[in-house]
């Protein structure tokens, strides 16, 4: 069962890496207008302009 | 609107030379309003960027050296959408900078609770087969690393709440879970280092994360309302002319004034702040202010109150207060004393946890008392001791009132109904007696054409389009109905005369019955109605006479009898003359009515129906009404009402309908009834798992299956608040013109 050495904090960096990807785009303010963003993407602005 | 509004005071210059304006935007309610706005602002120079919140309809604008801010409001308004300068208020950034803490916090937690869980899963597997001592050991150490940290970051919303409580000798739900938390934390350490088979470290964080989702809900329902109460605020934002120096007239939003200052009000305006008559003379309608439907006459050295509407002649007013809060000493002291007594009001939530953490605490300790009694081992006792009080942890609890809450605050959003409060719906559902004002809430707030019927309508629309030249303020009535907005060209206002233009060749006028040459009819007409007020209108030979009144609102009758259907005790209390409240009860069947009552009236009316033990809804828009909202158990408001009596509402309807109410009573309900259900369910959930933890059978396994069993049971229940409300107004029948109630045409 060494094998869990490796196993279990790379399960865990995984982890943290989405945390930190969660936390990152909480403070860039994606979830600042959630209803909006649900909207936006079906918009088709970058094809007109 | 040829004039410039000044908004300079709202522009935020940063120092990269860029300006910033947020703006709260009226009128949105489709995707397509996102591209209409930010596509219709870029050809705007030297604009840099604009942004549409949708969630909270509001723009940010930001441009590069000398844009007018004016220009982006003409821009929207040419675009059909009305914006209003917003200035976020600090209470509201608080809250925003909170919830995304909270947001953290419970990420955090919800990272914690998933791997430990990974761990502790395997754990219990082990357990049952043939883990190795060692890699248990490893796994609960990993635990330990991954939970202490996670409990000292996102246990700190309890923790500090827990604190402030103790600090002021008193208790709340968070001092109990603080206990639980920490307790079933260093168990779960000292377990760990002795080499034990069980640790509660996944209960702890998952536990967390269960009560940080319950704390964020909350939270976000308190800032959903916090934000349209920012946004009425500001929708309602009001301008004047001041003058300056030179006696040049600038048009600035109200919030730029300072009490000194001088401001013009020209004849049909609102006055938009409080003051002294300078100069000039006119007639004044109070009746935002007072009820009072007749007008006073108002000169020089008199005190006008923000609200009032100035009919015919200009004014030159002097600013005694500027900007919110503007009225009589009194009100204000009335409104503080009924505010008061309104805030001892206690939530269901809190009167749950007051009881709730003696109930944990004792249960804890004869738990142990009654383990150690029996001849067992003081570790065993205090392991089955922190079992019952994980067990009991509120988090079915914590959750039970805050998802009702907020699944039942967007049935609500969705019947045009915005909370003001936080509790509103608790106090909203426990309502028996309700009490109207009448102008403004059960009649329209605007002065109605009330015979459209009677005339002939090529010549109503002729008479409405030529109104749209006029500035008065019955004229703006009669303007309300017509089809076509586009004013006729080279119409001439004669000041206290009316408008002429020429349409074809014909002449047509509109104005008072003298101009017009319609004197005989209009007496003829105004002896079948003598409140209403009268315009004529004169085509070529053809005459007409329009009856102006205040006109109930379109659904009033259906509503009230709906209301009554639901055995609720309608009452009118009303600031107005009894002959003008008389008909309005008799239409709508409200047999109860008091009229002519002033502020100090109205509360003692609404004391003495609180003293019968009723419970009491207010419905009002003056600002005499204000003290009465504050006073009563709970209180509505219309859009339009004043500024301070809206700010007093703990909710606000849109629109021309008196439905809202009825769909606010039907939801709260229905709400309220869904929280006691899942506070039973907490409770039955407790009954069944504190005597099991009591006997030592609660493993964390079990308890695991119990938090969430029982939280997931909580939230699905309250999903159903959605409700039905939904579906009850199709958006055609908001689009019919409102018709007026057959017993007020006055024929």
């Amino acid at each position: 069962m060494n094998i869990l050495i490796y196993l279990v904090p790379m399960a865990l960096l995984l982890g943290l890496s989405g945390l930190a990807a969660f936390l990152w785009s909480l403070k860039s303010g994606q979830y600042d207008d959630v209803q909006g963003a649900a909207l936006r993407v079906l918009m088709d602005d970058d094809i007109r302009r | 609107m040829a004039e410039i509004l000044d908004l300079s005071v709202y522009v935020k210059r940063q120092n990269d030379g860029t300006a910033h304006l947020d703006l709260a935007v009226e009128g949105i309610d489709c995707a397509a309003c996102i591209d209409d706005i930010e596509g219709g602002l870029q050809h705007l120079p030297r604009l840099v960027d604009a942004r549409l919140n949708y969630t909270n309809h509001r723009l940010a604008v930001k441009w590069q050296g000398d844009l007018e801010p004016a220009a982006i409001v003409d821009e929207l308004r040419r675009l059909g959408y009305r914006a209003h300068p917003f200035q976020a208020r600090l209470i509201e950034e608080e809250e925003t900078r909170r919830a995304q803490w909270l947001l953290k916090c419970l990420a955090i937690a919800g990272f914690a609770s998933m791997n430990i869980m990974l761990l502790a899963v395997s754990v219990w597997s082990g357990n049952a087969t043939d883990i190795s001592s060692e890699t248990r050991d490893f796994f609960h150490w990993l635990s330990a690393l991954i939970a202490l940290p996670t409990v000292a970051y996102a246990g700190q919303p309890f923790f500090r709440s827990a604190i402030g409580a103790l600090k002021l000798r008193r208790t709340n739900m968070d001092v109990p879970i603080t206990i639980g938390i920490l307790l079933a934390l260093v168990m779960s350490v000292v377990e760990t280092v002795s080499h034990a088979e069980h640790t509660y470290f996944d209960s702890v964080v998952m536990l967390l994360f269960f009560l940080l989702c319950g704390r964020y809900l909350d939270q976000a329902m308190r800032r959903r309302t916090r934000a349209v109460a920012g946004n009425l605020a500001s929708l309602k934002a009001e301008v004047a002319h001041r003058l300056d120096d030179g006696g040049e007239p600038t048009l600035v939003p109200t919030a730029a004034l300072k009490p000194g200052d001088r401001v013009l009000v020209r004849p049909g305006e609102r006055i938009a702040v409080d003051g002294i008559v300078v100069s000039g003379a006119s007639d004044i309608d109070e009746s935002l202010v007072t009820g009072e439907t007749a007008r006073r006459a108002a000169v020089a050295g008199d005190t006008l109150y923000a609200g009032s509407l100035n009919y015919n002649g200009t004014l030159t007013l002097q600013v005694t207060a500027a900007g919110k809060g503007t009225l009589l000493d009194e009100v204000e002291r009335l409104l503080e004393n009924a505010a008061a007594a309104k805030s001892r009001y206690v939530q269901l939530a809190d009167r749950v946890a007051r009881a709730y953490a003696p109930v944990v605490h004792i249960a804890t300790a004869l738990t142990a008392l009654i383990w150690i009694a029996t001849g067992s081992s003081v570790h065993n006792a205090v392991i089955t001791a922190v079992a019952v009080l994980i067990i009991t942890c509120p988090c079915a609890l914590a959750l039970a009132v805050p998802v009702v809450q907020v699944v039942a605050s967007g049935a609500l959003f969705r019947s045009n109904v915005f909370l003001n409060a936080g509790d509103a719906l608790e106090r909203l559902a426990r309502v028996d007696t309700l009490v109207f004002d009448k102008t403004g809430t059960l009649t329209l707030p605007e002065m109605r054409v009330a015979n459209a019927s009677a005339i002939r309508p090529e010549l109503l629309e002729m008479a409405a389009r030529l109104a749209l030249s006029s500035h008065h303020p019955l004229a703006a009535a009669a303007a309300h109905e017509a089809k076509n907005r586009q004013p006729y060209d080279g119409a001439v206002e004669e000041t206290g005369q009316g408008v002429r233009a020429s349409v074809d060749g014909t002449e047509i006028r509109l104005g008072s019955p003298a101009f017009c040459g319609a004197l005989e009819l209009s007496q003829a007409v105004a002896a079948r109605d003598p409140e209403a007020s009268l315009i004529a209108f004169a085509h070529g030979d053809e005459r007409a006479v329009l009856l102006i009144r205040q006109a109930l609102r379109p659904d009033a009758v259906r509503t009230v009898r709906a209301l009554q259907a639901r055995g609720l005790d309608c009452r009118i209390l009303s600031g107005d003359r009894p002959e003008a409240v008389a008909p309005i009860a008799a239409t709508l069947g409200i047999p109860v009515w008091r009229a002519a009552a002033t502020p100090a009236d109205k509360i003692a009316a609404l004391e003495e129906f609180k003293a019968q033990g009723r419970k009491v809804l207010m419905v009002g828009d003056g600002l005499n009404d204000a003290p009465a909202l504050a006073s009563a158990d709970i209180s509505m408001s219309p859009i339009t009402a004043a500024d301070l009596t809206q700010a007093q509402a703990d909710a606000v309807f849109i629109g021309d309908r008196l439905e809202p109410i009825l769909d606010a009573v039907a939801i709260a309900r229905r709400a309220h009834s869904l929280m006691r259900q899942n506070l039973m369910l907490a409770l039955v959930y407790n009954l069944i798992a504190v005597p099991l933890a009591f006997l030592g059978y609660v493993t964390p396994l079990v308890a695991a299956l119990a938090m969430s069993g029982s939280s997931t049971l909580v939230i699905l229940n309250a999903l159903r608040a959605r409700g039905r409300a939904d579906a009850a107004e199709p958006a055609a029948t908001r689009l019919d013109p409102a018709p007026t109630a057959p017993a007020l045409q006055g024929t």
